[in-house]
C-alpha cells in the first residue's frame, strides 16, 4: 500500500545544530503515526518539514508520492504547537474565516458540535482555557475536513481531565478513516491513540513500530513500584536490580513471584505496592539511558 | 487572487479593529484634535516677516550686491526660477508671498492690490527700485489654516496608513498568526490585499469624518470637488498603506519595525509639505520630496481645494500614486515572509 505522508533521508541543519539527521519513514492511509521524543529531539522540525512550512537541507517530504504541492495545501489540515488568534474575534468568526479560506470544507457548526465549543461559540479567543483553545485549533485544523492532519503536542498543558477529552476527539476523528501525525512527549498518549510510534532523540529515530510490539521485542519483565519509604536498607544489597526513581523505586523482573517473595523476606510492607507492565518511558531510558521527561 | 479569501481575512480584520474601541476612538479624536488646535494657534495672519520671492537663476545671490533691494532686512527673499513664475504669481494671488519682484533687465514686481502687506512690501520696493513696472494682481488671502489643513490631515493619514498595517503585520507574524495562515492556501497577495483594504476603508473614512466635522466646526476654503479630494485621498492612502506593508514584509520585531517606519514617516512630515511649502528648498532636497507619497498627495490635494483643480489638473499626481502603490505592494508580496524565526 502506498504510504500517504513519506520522509526520506531527512536533514535539517540550524546555525551550530543539526536539528533532524537523517530521518526516514512512512505513514500508512488511516492510521496514527506518533513521533515521540524529549523536548529538542527534532519531532516539531520534522513535522514542520512534512507540513511544508519549514524547509528541509537535505531529504523530501512527499505526500502520496509526490512533493508537497497545491493538492497537500488543500488536504491537509494542521494544529501547531503554538498558534496565536486574531484578538477581538470570536470562536464562530475564527472558525468562519478559516473555513472561507478553502474551497471544500466542513460546516462550521458540524465542527463546534465535533470538538465540543457549543458553550463558547461565542466567546473571544482570548478568553478561552487552555483545553478550549486545544479543541478551536483542533477545529481549524479540520476546517478543510482534511485526509491528514498533522498535530504538533496537542495536549501538552493540560489538565488530565481535558486531555482524556481530547483524547476521544481523535479518536473519533481517526475512525472516520483519517491519518494522523502526532508527536507528543506523553508516553501514555502515544500508546493509546497511535498504531505506529517512531522514537526520535537528538535528530535521529532510535525504534520505530507498534507499541505494544516494541515493548514486547525489548522486554519480558514487569515492574514492581514502591514507595522509597517502604523500601529498607541498600538497594544494591537486593538480590534483583532496583533502580531509585524520584519517591519511588522500581524492581523489574521476569518472576513476579520470586520478586513478591525476597520482598516478604525483608518484611518489606506491600500495602502500596504496584505492579505495572512495561511502559513507553522504560523504553526511552533502555534505548537511550535518560529519562523522557528532562 | 481568490476573492473570497481575500474577503475573508478582510473581515476579520475589520472586526478585530472596529471591536478595539480605544484605538478605534484614538484614531478619530487624534487629528480631530491636531487640526482644531492649529486652527486656533495659526488662525490669524500667516508670517511676521515679509515675504518676497525674486525671480533668478538657481544659486544666484540674493543679497544687496545684485541689487540694494535685497539687502532690506526683516525680509525673507526666496529663489524662484523662471521656469515657477506661474506658481510664484499664484502665491502672490493667494497672499503667501507679499511680492514677486523680477529685478534683472526692466525691474518689474507681481503684487496684490488687496494684500495690506503686499501694498507695504511695494512702497519699500519703490523706495530702491522706483522705475519698477508694477503688475498688479487680485486674490483672496489663503489663511495659513487652509494651506495647513490638507497638511495635517495628509500627515495624519501618513501615520494612521504606515503605522496601522505595519504594526499589525509585525505583530502577527510575532504571534504566529501568520505562521498559521500560511499552512492554509492564502496567499502573500490576498493577505496584504486584504490588510490594505482594511486600513483604507478605515483611514478614509476617518479623514472623511474629520474633514465633515471641521467643515462645521472652523470656516475653511475648498475650491473644488469634495468627490475629488476622496479620490486623492483614497490613492494617496492606497500608496502610503502599500509602503507600510512593504516596510512590514518581512520584520519579525515590532521594535525594529517601529524604527524603520518612523525613518520614513519624519522625512514625509518634514519634506512633504505639511507645515510649509518647499519652495526655495535646494532643488535636491525637492526632488527627494516629489518621490515621497505625502507629497504627491498633498499636491493634488492644494491644487482641488485652493485652485479648484478637476480631475485633468490632478491626474499626474494619482498616475504616480497609483503606480507606488502597485511597485510596494509587488516588492511587499515577492519578499513577503509568513514565519518568525
Amino acid at each position: 500500500m502506498e504510504p500517504v505522508l513519506e520522509v526520506q533521508n531527512l536533514v535539517k541543519d540550524y546555525p551550530g545544530v543539526r536539528a533532524v539527521d537523517g530521518v526516514s519513514f512512512a505513514i500508512v492511509e488511516g492510521t496514527c503515526f506518533g513521533l515521540l521524543g524529549p523536548n529538542g529531539a527534532g519531532k516539531t522540525t520534522t513535522v514542520e518539514i512534512m507540513e511544508g512550512v519549514t524547509t528541509a537541507t537535505s531529504g523530501v517530504a512527499l505526500y502520496r508520492g509526490a512533493p508537497l504541492g497545491v493538492r497537500f495545501r488543500a488536504e491537509a489540515g494542521i494544529q501547531f504547537q503554538k498558534t496565536a488568534l486574531q484578538d477581538f474575534l470570536t470562536v464562530r468568526e475564527t472558525l468562519v474565516m478559516f473555513r472561507r479560506l478553502y474551497p471544500r470544507g466542513r460546516d462550521v457548526d458540524e465542527l463546534i458540535r465535533l470538538c465540543a465549543l457549543e458553550q463558547v461559540a461565542a466567546r473571544d479567543n482570548r478568553k478561552l482555557s487552555g483545553g478550549q483553545l486545544q479543541r478551536l485549533l483542533l477545529a481549524i485544523a479540520l476546517v478543510n475536513d482534511p485526509q491528514v492532519l498533522f498535530l504538533d503536542e496537542p495536549t501538552t498543558g493540560l489538565d488530565p481531565q481535558a486531555r482524556h477529552n481530547f483524547w476521544d476527539l481523535i479518536r473519533a476523528i481517526k475512525a472516520e478513516g483519517r491519518t494522523i501525525l502526532l508527536t507528543t512527549h506523553y508516553m501514555e498518549e502515544a500508546y493509546f491513540l497511535c498504531d505506529v510510534i517512531a522514537i526520535m532523540d537528538r535528530g535521529r529515530i532510535i525504534a520505530e513500530g507498534p507499541p505494544s510490539r516494541l515493548l514486547k521485542e525489548h522486554f519480558d519483565d514487569v515492574v514492581l513500584e514502591l514507595p522509597r519509604e517502604d523500601f529498607p536498607g541498600e538497594p544494591a544489597a537486593f538480590p534483583l536490580p532496583v533502580l531509585l526513581a524520584g519517591d519511588r523505586v522500581e524492581i523489574s523482573t521476569g518472576d513476579v513471584e520470586a520478586a513478591l517473595g525476597a520482598l516478604l523476606e525483608r518484611g518489606v510492607p506491600l500495602r502500596h505496592l504496584r505492579i505495572r507492565p512495561r511502559n513507553l518511558e522504560d523504553l526511552f531510558l533502555e534505548l537511550t539511558g535518560r529519562e523522557l521527561r528532562t | 487572487m481568490n476573492l473570497r479569501r481575500l474577503l475573508a481575512v478582510w473581515q476579520a480584520r475589520n472586526l478585530e479593529f472596529l471591536r478595539d474601541r480605544s484605538t478605534l476612538v484614538f484614531n478619530f479624536v487624534f487629528p480631530l484634535a491636531l487640526v482644531v488646535a492649529f486652527a486656533v494657534i495659526f488662525g490669524g495672519q500667516a508670517r511676521s516677516v515679509f515675504k518676497v520671492g525674486v525671480i533668478a537663476p538657481p544659486g544666484a545671490a540674493l543679497a544687496a550686491d545684485p541689487h540694494p533691494f535685497l539687502g532690506t532686512r526683516h525680509v525673507d527673499f526666496y529663489a524662484v526660477a523662471e521656469a515657477e513664475m506661474a506658481e510664484a504669481i499664484r502665491g502672490v494671488e493667494r497672499h503667501q508671498a507679499d511680492l514677486l519682484v523680477d529685478l534683472r533687465k526692466t525691474p518689474r514686481y507681481w503684487v496684490n492690490a488687496d494684500s495690506p502687506k503686499g501694498y507695504l512690501a511695494e512702497k519699500l520696493l519703490l523706495q530702491a527700485a522706483p522705475a519698477a513696472e508694477r503688475q498688479p494682481v487680485t486674490g483672496a488671502a489663503v489663511r495659513y489654516v487652509d494651506w495647513l489643513l490638507p497638511g495635517v490631515l495628509g500627515m495624519n493619514m501618513m501615520f494612521s496608513c504606515l503605522f496601522g498595517v505595519g504594526y499589525v503585520v509585525v505583530r502577527y507574524r510575532k504571534s504566529g498568526f501568520l505562521r498559521r495562515l500560511s499552512a492554509t492556501p492564502l496567499t502573500a497577495l490576498e493577505f496584504g490585499a486584504a490588510q490594505i483594504l482594511s486600513r483604507l476603508l478605515l483611514t478614509v473614512s476617518v479623514t472623511a469624518l474629520v474633514y465633515a466635522a471641521l467643515a462645521a466646526l472652523v470656516h475653511f476654503r475648498n475650491d473644488g470637488s469634495p468627490l475629488l479630494l476622496l479620490l486623492i485621498a483614497a490613492t494617496g492612502a492606497l500608496a502610503m498603506i502599500s509602503l507600510g506593508f512593504m516596510m512590514a514584509a518581512r520584520f519579525v520585531s515590532e521594535e525594529l519595525a517601529n524604527g524603520v517606519i518612523n525613518l520614513a514617516s519624519w522625512p514625509m512630515m518634514l519634506l512633504s509639505g505639511v507645515w510649509f511649502s518647499l519652495e526655495g528648498a535646494p532643488a535636491w532636497l525637492r526632488a527627494i520630496a516629489e518621490a515621497l507619497p505625502l507629497t504627491q498627495m498633498l499636491k493634488a490635494a492644494r491644487a482641488v481645494m485652493l485652485d479648484g483643480a478637476g480631475i485633468a489638473e490632478v491626474a499626474p499626481q494619482l498616475g504616480v500614486l497609483a503606480g507606488m502603490a502597485v511597485l510596494f505592494l509587488g516588492i511587499a508580496a515577492a519578499g513577503f515572509r509568513w514565519r518568525a524565526a
